[in-house]
């Protein structure tokens, strides 16, 4: 049988009333938001913190994400900041004492051409050179590793390799959620739910405090952490961010017993997949191109990637859709996030991650934190300003992202 | 599933188009003239606005002609299509803002 979840403990958090105001205002009560309050309580002691949140807690795209961990990225930057979240993430369950199904099964990138394989050998060597386990795969490897890999060579795109990073893995998101909620209540952070931000309350160029649907809540500094919505929340602040919303959607079928030892994503067929603890397959592909807000996705971007999946697991087609459903990601033009104060003092910004927050939450959440706390970024996300579009020092991960986007 | 409607072609599947994102961006008369914070703004910031917007999409299956689109980005209903080249059509009631679609 698939794997039993993780108990909940008897207390997870308090449901308070705004206050007047905190030293800090964290805006989305999602993975990202609430990383960024449990650093910024442990690592820089600043407790007198609110995490705004509009819906329900992690509730957005920490709700919606396929949970896959990795940081087989290209560039140096990009991989100091991945390889620290992965780092973090294998201390995590025992850091905030609470079992949330860190699985290190490995994350295997398929190569389909031969344009693929040299740039999925490229970044093996980096990977190896920042000191990212990764390895590269023959065919007949990719498929001891991950047994229902169908490998022929006579199907349209056939599996000419992968890359492997046994490190890589899934968690469970909603108990990651859980867990820092936990911790941050603990140490007196407000996790306040149901509570939009309308507003700025600006005194000149510096952020005061925040109009909500609950009344002003006054601030010392604000934190942006609402993917999705990030460039709403700018354009309300008085300024601009280099984001393009996208919906991305995801989808699970129906439980089975375990066949699906690893991940395996492949960006040039355009499918990912992995098996969830309790045994449903889970499944993503591309952004849809169009802007949307709509967090509902488009149909055909479902049967390419069906197509897909069955044809490199000739054992799914039997296979039952139980549920879709769709997130909105913030995208910048080089697939990199930005971490950053703003034009507006005191008011900074975590977004950008495009397909792929969820991995980082643990390094977005401490430099968000250390971004905040010192008024400058950490080592790891000085690369990650808005400064770069700018100076044209871009980050491109394109290739690294697995997602179109 | 969107139903685009080509100004030359009319409606069709949307996996007939590709997308150019956000229309009426105008290159820079002078570039020379420009600073990098100008620059940047030329090519990397475009409006992202949840109602409204104005975009540019390639009928690559039909007619392979860029057009522009008015269309909601939250409820995904097109407003209006019309040639590249001509001026924005004035639409119904504005933006959808910040209402609407709840997640």
């Amino acid at each position: 049988m698939a794997e039993l979840l993780p108990e909940h403990p008897e207390f997870l958090w308090r449901n308070p009333e705004p206050a007047a105001g905190y030293d800090v205002v964290i805006v989305g009560g999602g993975g990202h938001g609430l990383a960024t309050a449990y650093y910024l309580a442990s690592v820089h002691g600043i407790t007198n913190v609110a995490i705004l949140e509009k819906g329900w807690l992690a509730g957005g795209n920490m709700a919606r994400n396929t949970t896959i961990i990795r940081s087989n990225y290209l560039w140096d930057e990009s991989a100091g900041i991945y390889e620290k979240a992965l780092k973090l993430w294998e201390g995590w369950p025992e850091e905030l004492e609470y079992d949330f199904l860190f699985s290190q099964r490995g994350v295997m990138n398929l190569a389909h051409t031969l344009q693929d394989v040299r740039d999925s050998e490229r970044r093996v060597y980096a990977n190896r050179l920042n000191g990212i386990d990764s390895q590269w795969l023959s065919p007949q490897e990719a498929q001891e590793v991950c047994p229902i890999l169908n490998v022929a060579d006579d199907i349209r795109y056939p599996v000419l390799g992968g890359t492997y990073q046994p490190r890589a893995g899934i968690a469970k998101h909603d108990h990651v959620a859980w867990a820092l909620a936990r911790k941050c209540d603990e140490m007196g952070v407000d996790i306040i739910q149901n509570c939009e931000v309308t507003g700025f309350v600006k005194d000149g160029d510096r952020v005061v405090g925040v109009e909500t649907s609950r009344g002003r809540i006054n601030a010392g500094k604000v934190g942006l952490a609402a993917a999705g919505s990030s460039s709403l929340l700018a354009d309300m602040a008085g300024f601009r961010l280099p984001i393009q919303s996208h919906p991305l959607q995801a989808l699970v079928s129906e439980l089975f017993e375990p066949v699906h030892p690893t991940v395996v994503m492949s960006n040039h067929v355009h499918v990912y997949v992995s098996q969830a603890h309790k045994g449903e397959l889970v499944m993503g592909a591309g952004v849809d191109t169009y802007n949307g807000y709509g967090q509902r996705g488009s149909f055909h971007v479902i049967e390419e990637q069906m197509a897909a999946a069955v044809e490199l697991f000739p054992i799914f087609a039997r296979a039952h859709v139980l549920r879709t459903w769709g997130g909105i990601v913030d995208t910048t033009l080089d697939a990199s996030p930005i971490i950053s104060t703003t034009p507006i003092d005191d008011l900074f910004v975590n977004c950008g991650w495009g397909t792929g927050g969820f991995k980082a939450t643990p390094a977005a959440g401490m430099t968000f934190a250390h971004t905040i706390a010192t008024g400058s970024p950490h080592p790891l996300n000085e690369a990650f300003t808005l400064e770069r579009f700018e100076t044209g020092h871009l980050i491109d991960e394109h290739g690294a992202a697995a997602v179109a986007h | 599933m969107l139903l685009i409607d080509c100004p030359h072609c009319g409606p069709r599947n949307e996996v007939e188009y590709a997308y150019g994102g956000q229309a009426h961006v105008a290159r820079p008369e002078d570039p020379y003239a420009l600073d990098d914070r100008e620059w940047a703004e030329y090519l990397f910031y475009r409006d992202n606005p949840r109602g409204d917007y104005a975009e540019r999409w390639h009928h690559t299956g039909g007619c392979r002609k860029w057009f522009n689109a008015i269309r909601d980005t939250a409820t995904y209903e097109f407003r209006a299509t019309y040639p590249a080249g001509s001026a924005r059509p004035a639409t119904g009631p504005g933006p959808t803002s910040h209402e609407g679609v709840q997640p």
